[in-house]
């Protein structure tokens, strides 16, 4: 029997065959297709194109509308009413708006909607998140998703895997944010295109959920297919108390075949920023000398989750945001407003001077609740600082974890979280 | 297919934000869409680009967000073709789902400069720089990739399967 890489076996499992290699073209079973407020409304329309009437089936099509919600504008009130519209009508069990909603690659996982060994698509890019789940999960288009809704089945051609290991210990300030960023600067915006990053090692076993979806979030940003992390005793934690479907535990065959094996040592990788005006810009924190910032925002599917607001609220307790700038606070789900509202963060963030705003994918992508002027810069926790990401297309964004986020708006510069917290 | 016409030249790494801005995905309109085609790259791109025109680019073409709005703006406003070195896979993805015609080759994106003519026979892979007199080939469309596309994408095999309840 070939050797498989967790990649490869979710993949043949799904196909129904014995074995995949990297190339071959296969017809999947799709555990779960999502779709939020920009990518569904097409995809709806184009399942009422083709007749369809019926979905494969009411409890694996999600739809989530968190991208322009609560509701910016009249059109983007008018997206959000075809997916309210569609999951009454075809009686979805997860579709979720008003104080239900948070952005989708947070609320997933957190709702257990996605497990181990799961087969997902989104019609979006970072649907890839749920890697850290160890599954196999990619982002595709609205016309893939609409095929997904009619038949639950999707063709793939199956990736070949890079292998990336990391060693050492991790350094102060240092999370799935900053080794994703090391990753991404080391190989470039292409470096795993139509790739499985698979990530591995010792301090990866340690890493957090919230650290791992950090992560896998961000395999896009290579131009990857996906990235995925073998589960373990930590995910195993995370998903007992919330899958709500049995879910099954793979990983690869030792020995099995990667394009590439990369080894990075995490005593040499420091907290990172991806400078304008693409993520593979990356620089030490150290390095940055004297960038005056306008706004920081702290929050989304990367940087969302109790542990990046956590330690946000390490960062600012007892301090001021700098004058003249603008902290944007986003809980990535209901659940983790709570939770970050019951630990007392709240209180450290508001006494800081910040705004905190229901959830939402909002600013970091352009569409509302933080944009950016002509000119203005901005610190984000978010995935992408193309130009004009985040506002005018004379703005510009760095992207960091939420320390470095927490600590640059203390100091109204990009400033390292050493700057502001003493030990 | 074979289509003949001017080329616009970008970069590397164009991004779907560049192709289309998040501030306009209030709307799937396509011809909305169409009027801010480009615009962060080429605030008049939209406005110059005529019906037939092809897009010539360096390597990954489409990268960053899955919206299919990228690949629906730069056909809505009449791009025949893309021509890039490489796509990012969403983006290949979509374009043969929604119908933009796409090939890869760098010979021509090498070759080519702003507002060539162009010819290009998709089937063949034939690309025919006539402003320089240079004849390429197109990297092969995977046969997968052509059997969906005489099927008429993958909604019109989806029908033609009988899976649509």
């Amino acid at each position: 029997m070939r050797r498989m890489t967790i990649t490869e076996k979710i993949l043949a499992a799904h196909a129904g065959v014995k074995e995949v290699v990297p190339g071959d073209l296969i017809n999947a079973r799709v555990d779960i297709a999502l779709g939020n407020d920009i990518t569904a409304p097409i995809a709806i329309h184009e399942f009422k194109k083709a007749g369809a009437t019926r979905v494969y089936n009411r409890n694996r099509v999600v739809l989530v509308p968190d991208h322009f919600t609560p509701n910016k504008d009249i059109k983007s009130a008018n997206q959000c009413k075809i997916l309210k519209e569609f999951a009454i009508e075809h009686k979805l069990t997860h579709y979720y708006e008003g104080g239900e909603v948070g952005v989708e690659h947070a609320l997933l996982p957190e709702k257990g909607v996605v497990a181990p060994g799961d087969l997902v698509i989104g019609a979006d890019s970072h649907t890839c998140t749920y890697g850290a789940l160890g599954a196999f999960a990619t982002g595709v288009g609205s016309t893939d998703l609409a095929a997904v809704m009619i038949t639950g089945e999707l063709w793939f051609k199956v990736p070949e895997s890079m292998k990336f290991v990391f060693k050492g210990k991790l350094r102060k300030w240092v999370s799935g944010k900053d080794l994703i960023l090391h990753i991404i600067g080391d190989i470039g915006v292409d470096g795993a295109l139509y790739k499985a990053m698979e990530f591995t090692g010792k301090p990866i076993e340690s890493l957090s959920m919230d650290s791992r979806m950090a992560m896998c979030n961000m395999a896009i940003e290579a131009g990857a297919k996906s990235g995925i992390i073998a589960p373990d005793k930590i995910t195993k934690a995370y998903v007992d108390k919330r899958a709500e479907r049995p879910y099954k535990f793979y990983s690869s065959d030792p020995n099995a075949a990667y394009s590439d094996v990369i080894e990075y040592d995490c005593s040499k990788i420091e907290p990172k920023v991806a400078c304008p005006h693409l993520p593979e810009n990356i620089k030490n924190v150290s390095e940055i000398k004297n960038i005056p910032i306008d706004q920081v925002v702290i929050g989304s599917c990367t940087n969302g989750r109790i542990e990046d607001l956590a330690v946000a609220a390490r960062v600012l307790k007892g301090k001021t945001v700098a004058k003249h700038v603008r902290l944007i606070v986003i809980p990535a789900t209901p659940h983790i407003y709570n939770e970050a509202m019951k630990k007392g963060y709240f209180g450290i963030f508001l006494k800081a001077g910040a705004v905190i705003s229901p959830p939402t994918c909002g600013p970091c992508l352009g569409g509302h609740m933080g944009i950016l002027a002509a000119g203005e810069r901005a610190v984000a926790t978010t995935n992408r600082n193309f130009i004009g990401r985040m506002g005018d297309v004379k703005s510009e964004v760095y992207l960091a974890n939420p320390a470095v986020a927490a600590a640059s708006a203390v100091k109204g510069r990009i400033a390292h979280p050493d700057e502001v917290v003493r030990s | 297919m074979k289509f003949k016409g001017k080329v616009w030249k970008f970069g590397a790494d164009i991004d779907t934000d560049r192709i289309i801005p998040a501030r306009y995905l209030n709307t799937s309109d396509p011809a909305e869409l169409a009027k801010h085609c480009m615009e962060d790259e080429d605030p008049a791109f939209a406005s110059k680009v005529r019906a037939g025109d092809i897009i010539v680019a360096e390597k990954n073409f489409g990268c960053g967000s899955s919206r299919e709005h990228a690949p629906i703006a730069i056909k809505a406003c009449g791009v025949a073709c893309v021509i890039a070195r490489s796509f990012a896979r969403i983006f290949y993805r979509n374009s043969f789902n929604m119908g933009l015609p796409i090939l890869e080759s760098d010979e021509a994106v090498d070759a080519a400069g702003n507002g060539d003519v162009l010819e290009v026979d998709m089937d063949t892979g034939d690309i025919h720089n006539v402003t320089k007199g240079l004849k390429h080939k197109a990297r092969p469309v995977p046969p997968f990739m052509q059997e969906l596309i005489r099927a008429g994408g993958l909604m019109e095999s989806i029908k033609k399967s009988g899976r649509v309840r």
